[in-house]
């Protein structure tokens, strides 16, 4: 059930106090912005925009050595490519070699990538591997920081998963995508991987091979859809507790899930949201420090599907225990009239203490909560769309 | 030959005329990529196909096929599809 009851935050061990400075790097469909942060995050200094024009679906900090910035681009006339900077965006060079598919052999249609859609770095431990997620779906890694990057595991060859990808025009708008690439921390051989479309999949050999992880999973109703098939299943955005590794999160097209592992079977804690504003929407946040709280960004999926904040009341839901029940966060946030899309990969939360959560509009403002959503100030306005916002301590 | 670069591209080049070398329109690709590492990719996906908002002509000919000949004089443009917004 929904409630506003409010759980005073906690600081607890092992966070970050405010003292380290944070770094906001917004990617957007005409570049990208790096915003960086006092200590209190209440000052933002704007950098950019980075690559005026190109077409930014994420840019992401390296966790492992604080400096290294990994940009995933493409224009609207020229093919996709991955930029790499080694100084926090002072500088930029292109990837010696962008992911790409295999060449087809003689008289086969072969893929092409048409962007970068999805970048996660490898565990703390393995220094220099990153994994990308691309449209088309596929799956690739680089061991070299991201300078070079080769097809990874079977996925994007195998004619099972190629049946469930679909083609171009089974996807979503901008194209079929493989993204919510999650590597347990515990072990650098367990993978998670999400399709829109084609489902979730799990591997725990280091991608040889793949299990489907989909049980519980609503499909579209009314069209005869077998919800055993990965190919209906449009998972939007997987997230991994940090603090609890066996807790994983999702927003898919057909609601919001939890799935404690080892079960392999989703519930669908959307359930308890109000009913007038429903559980669909396409980012997922969680905390990283209480597996039992997440973040969602509810919008409207019913007739036509606006994709907008329900009743242009834009809100962001949180629970505090596991999906049980839900309060809604929307102190600051605009009261009436404002239609606002998040994409899956525009909402996002610090680590330091209490959470700072960030989340980026199409219509191009840059909002945060300083106390895990209590309240809410506009960071930037008059961006391009914006596709991802990725929060780092510095 | 010469080759005349379009203003997307020329964060590669510097300039918007290049000078390259080959005897069939991939090759002088390729020696494009050879003095301008990643410009390649831009335009050619990894199936070898032109990408959809590129367009190649040789002497005033849209060019369709990589395997065409070319002689040293030839001349080639390579255009960005103006499409967007």
């Amino acid at each position: 059930m929904a409630s506003r009851s409010r759980k005073p935050a906690v600081r607890r061990p092992g966070a970050r106090s405010g003292a380290r400075r944070t770094l906001l790097l917004v990617a957007t469909r005409k570049g990208a912005w790096l915003y960086h942060g006092d200590g209190a995050r209440k000052t933002w200094r704007a950098d950019g925009p980075h690559f005026l024009g190109h077409v930014i679906s994420q840019v992401v900090l390296d966790p492992r050595d604080g400096r290294t910035l990994l940009a995933a681009a493409k224009t609207g006339h020229l093919g996709p490519t991955i930029f790499r900077s080694t100084d926090l965006g002072r500088t930029w060079k292109e990837a010696a070699r962008p992911p790409a598919f295999a060449k087809a052999a003689d008289g086969k249609e072969g893929r092409a990538v048409d962007h970068t859609f999805w970048l996660t770095p490898g565990r703390a431990a393995d220094r220099d591997v990153w994994y990308a997620g691309t449209s088309p779906q596929g799956l690739f890694r680089s061991g070299d920081g991201g300078v070079s990057w080769e097809p990874f595991s079977i996925i994007n060859d195998d004619p099972q998963f190629r049946e469930w990808m679909g083609t171009v025009q089974d996807g979503t708008p901008d194209g079929p995508k493989l993204h919510s690439i999650i590597v347990d921390p515990r072990d650098s051989r367990h993978f998670y991987i999400a399709m829109s479309g084609g489902g979730v999949h799990e591997s725990s050999d280091g991608g040889r091979t793949w299990k489907t992880l989909i049980k519980g999973l609503d499909v579209v109703e009314g069209f005869g859809f077998d919800a055993s098939k990965p190919t209906f299943h449009d998972p939007h955005c997987v997230r991994i507790c940090p603090s609890n590794p066996d807790r994983l999160y999702q927003q898919n097209h057909c609601g919001i899930y939890r799935l404690d592992r080892p079960s392999d079977t989703w519930v669908r804690i959307g359930r308890n949201m109000p009913k007038p504003v429903g559980d669909i929407g396409f980012p997922l946040v969680v905390h990283p420090r209480d597996a039992d709280t997440a973040w969602v960004f509810p919008m409207d999926g019913a007739t036509v599907w606006p994709r907008t904040s329900p009743e242009g009341k834009p809100a962001v839901y949180a629970t505090r225990n596991g999906g049980k029940s839900w309060q809604r966060l929307d102190a600051g946030l605009p009261a009436k009239q404002g239609w606002w899309t998040v994409k899956r990969q525009a909402m996002c939360a610090d680590d330091a203490d209490p959470v700072g959560l960030y989340f980026g509009t199409t219509s191009g403002e840059l909002w945060m909560s300083r106390d895990e959503g209590r309240r809410w100030t506009c960071i930037a306005r008059h961006l391009p769309e914006i596709y991802a916002v990725e929060a780092a301590g510095l | 030959m010469k080759v005349l670069i379009p203003s997307a591209l020329r964060s590669y080049t510097e300039r918007g005329e290049a000078e390259a070398a080959g005897a069939t329109l991939a090759a002088v690709l390729l020696d494009l990529e050879h003095q301008y590492p990643g410009i390649h990719f831009r335009m050619i996906d990894e199936q070898d196909r032109i990408r959809r908002h590129i367009r190649i002509f040789v002497n005033g000919e849209q060019a369709r096929d990589l395997t065409q000949a070319l002689r040293a004089t030839d001349e080639v443009i390579i255009v960005q599809a103006l499409s967007g917004g």
